[in-house]
C-alpha cells in the first residue's frame, strides 16, 4: 500500500499520476474463511480492519451486496458526537470518538473530521432543564460538555433568527462533536484492511446460512458458498431480513430516517446545530451544502425514501431557525433504514446461532459509532468475549431487564 | 405521502394519523417463561413485505383500526376494524 501524503504526491507529479494503485482490491471470493463479514458498510469494513489491525485475523471476506458504503455509511448525516446520558453509553460513543480523533493517521486516509463542536438547542424551561440535565451527565460522564443561555448560544451562532417564533432560550455544545467526510470513512476502513490482506466482495448478496449442530459454517451467496469459521452481521436495517436466514427473531424494527442538502453556497455556518423541538438539524459540508435530517418516519419502512410530511416539517424547521436560508433549494433527498432498538442502544453480541454475530441497532446514529462498533464486534469474534465496553450491549438485556435506554436517558430520537 | 382509508372516515391523508406498530400480538400467560416475556415485549415482526399494523386516526374520528400495509413500497391492501376478521393478504 502505498502511503498518501506529500512526498507521493510529488512522485506522482513527477511520473504524470500513473502511479496511483486502486485503493483496494477486487479479489475473486475463496472457498472459506476465517471470519466473514456481512455488510460492507462502515462496521463491516471497520470490523475488518480491527481484526487484521488489533488480532492479526487476515483471512476475513467482506460481503457487500451492493458496493461498500453504499447503505446507510453513505446516507447519514455524517455527525460525530457522544453526548449520551448513561455511563455505558458515554464510555462506548467517546471511545468512538476519540478513534476517530486519531483515525485519519491511523488509517492514512484524510476522513475530513472536523471537530467544530455541535449545539443542542433550547426552546422553552423544559428543554432548557433537560439540557441541563443532560450536560450534568455527560460532564459526570467525562465527557465535554457546555451549556450556554441565550447570548452564549447567539455569540456562537450568529446567524439564528433574531425574532423567532420559538425562542432560544440556552444550547448544550459538546465541542469535540462533528462532522466527517462518510465515504472516506469507508473507503479508509476497506483501504486499511485490504492491505492487511481482507477480501472485499462487493456485488455479493448472501441468500442463507450454513448451520451445522447450532453452529455456523458457512454462508449462501449469489456467487457460490463460502465456508467460515465465525460470521459478522453488521447490516442495520436489514439486520431482520438477515437474522431471518438464520432462523432469528431479532428485537429490531426497520424505520426510514430522511435526510436532504441543499445547492452549494460559500461558508455560512460552522458548527453543528440540532434543534430537536422545530425538528430538525443541520450543518454545512465542506462542498458548502447544508446537510439538514429529519425525524424518522414511524412506520416500518425499507424503502430508501422518505414521506412528504416529514419534509414540510424539517424544511419549516430549517426555515424558524435560519430565516435566510429559505431561498435555498434541497439539491437532493434520501432515506436511510435504520435498524431501531426499544432502548436505542446497540446490540454487538454473539446470537443463538454459535459463531454468528451481530453488530445492529444503532437507530438513527450509526455513523459515529462506526470506529468502536468494529473495534469491539472485532474484539468479540477474535476472543470469544465482549469487549469490555461492550459486554452490556447484548442480547441478554432484553431478557433481563437491564436495558440502557438512551431514548429516555439523552432525550435523542432513535 | 400515503392515503389511508380510515375504515370509519374514508381516506384521509397520511399526517392525520400515527402508526401504532405490529397488531394481533397475543399476551402470553403470565407463568411464562422470561424468554417468552423478553419475546412479547420487545420482537416484532420486521418483515420486508406485508405487515399487519395498527394505526390510529388520531387527528380524525381518534379510532384505531388494522392495516395491511406494503413495507417496500407502502402500499396498503385493506383496511379494517380492530375486531373484525383479518381479509384475505397478498403474500
Amino acid at each position: 500500500m502505498t502511503r498518501y501524503g506529500a512526498l507521493s504526491l510529488l512522485r506522482g507529479g513527477l511520473s504524470g499520476q500513473t502511479n496511483w494503485q486502486p485503493a483496494w482490491r477486487e479479489p475473486a471470493p475463496k472457498s472459506g474463511y476465517d471470519v466473514v463479514i456481512i455488510g460492507g458498510g462502515g462496521h463491516g469494513l471497520a470490523t475488518a480492519h480491527y481484526l487484521a489491525a488489533n488480532h492479526g485475523i487476515t483471512n476475513v471476506a467482506v460481503i457487500e451486496r451492493g458496493w461498500i458504503g453504499g447503505g446507510n455509511t453513505g446516507r447519514n448525516t455524517t455527525i460525530i458526537r457522544s453526548n449520551y446520558f448513561f455511563p455505558q453509553s458515554a464510555a462506548f460513543y467517546d471511545f468512538s470518538v476519540r478513534l476517530y480523533e486519531g483515525l485519519t493517521r491511523a488509517l492514512d486516509y484524510n476522513i475530513m473530521f472536523s471537530q467544530r463542536g455541535m449545539w443542542m438547542l433550547a426552546h422553552d424551561r423544559h428543554g432548557l432543564e433537560m439540557l441541563r440535565r443532560s450536560a450534568n451527565a455527560m460532564r459526570l460522564n467525562g465527557v465535554d460538555a457546555e451549556l450556554h443561555d441565550e447570548a452564549g448560544v447567539r455569540a456562537a451562532i450568529p446567524q439564528l433568527n433574531p425574532n423567532p417564533r420559538f425562542p432560544v432560550l440556552g444550547g448544550l455544545c459538546q465541542p469535540r462533536g462533528g462532522s466527517a467526510r462518510h465515504d472516506a470513512v469507508a473507503w479508509g476502513y476497506a483501504r486499511a484492511a485490504s492491505a492487511a490482506g481482507v477480501h472485499i466482495l462487493q456485488n455479493t448478496e448472501v441468500t442463507g446460512f450454513r448451520i451445522a449442530g447450532g453452529r455456523v459454517t458457512g454462508v449462501q451467496t449469489s456467487r457460490g458458498e463460502i465456508g467460515c469459521g465465525k460470521v459478522g452481521v453488521a447490516v442495520a436495517g436489514h439486520s431482520s431480513v438477515v437474522g431471518k436466514l438464520a432462523g432469528l427473531s431479532l428485537p429490531v424494527q426497520s424505520y426510514a430516517l430522511q435526510a436532504f442538502v441543499s445547492e452549494p453556497v460559500k461558508p455560512c455556518l460552522d458548527t453543528v446545530v440540532l434543534s430537536p423541538a422545530t425538528g430538525t438539524y443541520l450543518s454545512q459540508s465542506d462542498k458548502g451544502e447544508l446537510v439538514m435530517g429529519a425525524g424518522l418516519d414511524l412506520f416500518l419502512s425499507y424503502a430508501q425514501r422518505g414521506s412528504l410530511p416529514w419534509m414540510e416539517q424539517t424544511a419549516a424547521g430549517v426555515i424558524e431557525l435560519f430565516p435566510q436560508f429559505s431561498r435555498l433549494r434541497f439539491l437532493r433527498q434520501w432515506a436511510g433504514i435504520c435498524d431501531v432498538v426499544h432502548d436505542s442502544s446497540p446490540i454487538i453480541d454473539e446470537s443463538e446461532v454459535a459463531g454468528l454475530h451481530f453488530n445492529c441497532g444503532w437507530g438513527t446514529g450509526g455513523f459515529k459509532a462506526i470506529p468502536a462498533g468494529g473495534w469491539c464486534l472485532a474484539h468479540h469474534l477474535a476472543t470469544g468475549e465482549a469487549h469490555a465496553l461492550a459486554k452490556d450491549f447484548g442480547f441478554a438485556r432484553f431478557r433481563t431487564g437491564a436495558l440502557i435506554d438512551e431514548a429516555a436517558g439523552a432525550g435523542i430520537a432513535h | 405521502m400515503l392515503n389511508i382509508d380510515c375504515p370509519y372516515c374514508g381516506p384521509r391523508a397520511e399526517s392525520e394519523y400515527r402508526c401504532g406498530g405490529e397488531s394481533l400480538i397475543q399476551r402470553p400467560a403470565l407463568d411464562c417463561s422470561d424468554a417468552e416475556w423478553a419475546d412479547y415485549l420487545y420482537t416484532r415482526n420486521n418483515p420486508k413485505g406485508v405487515h399487519i399494523e395498527r394505526w390510529h386516526h388520531v387527528h380524525g374520528c381518534g379510532m384505531w383500526f388494522n392495516a395491511a400495509r406494503s413495507t417496500v413500497t407502502h402500499q396498503i391492501f385493506a383496511t379494517w376494524g380492530m375486531t373484525d376478521p383479518v381479509p384475505e393478504l397478498p403474500e
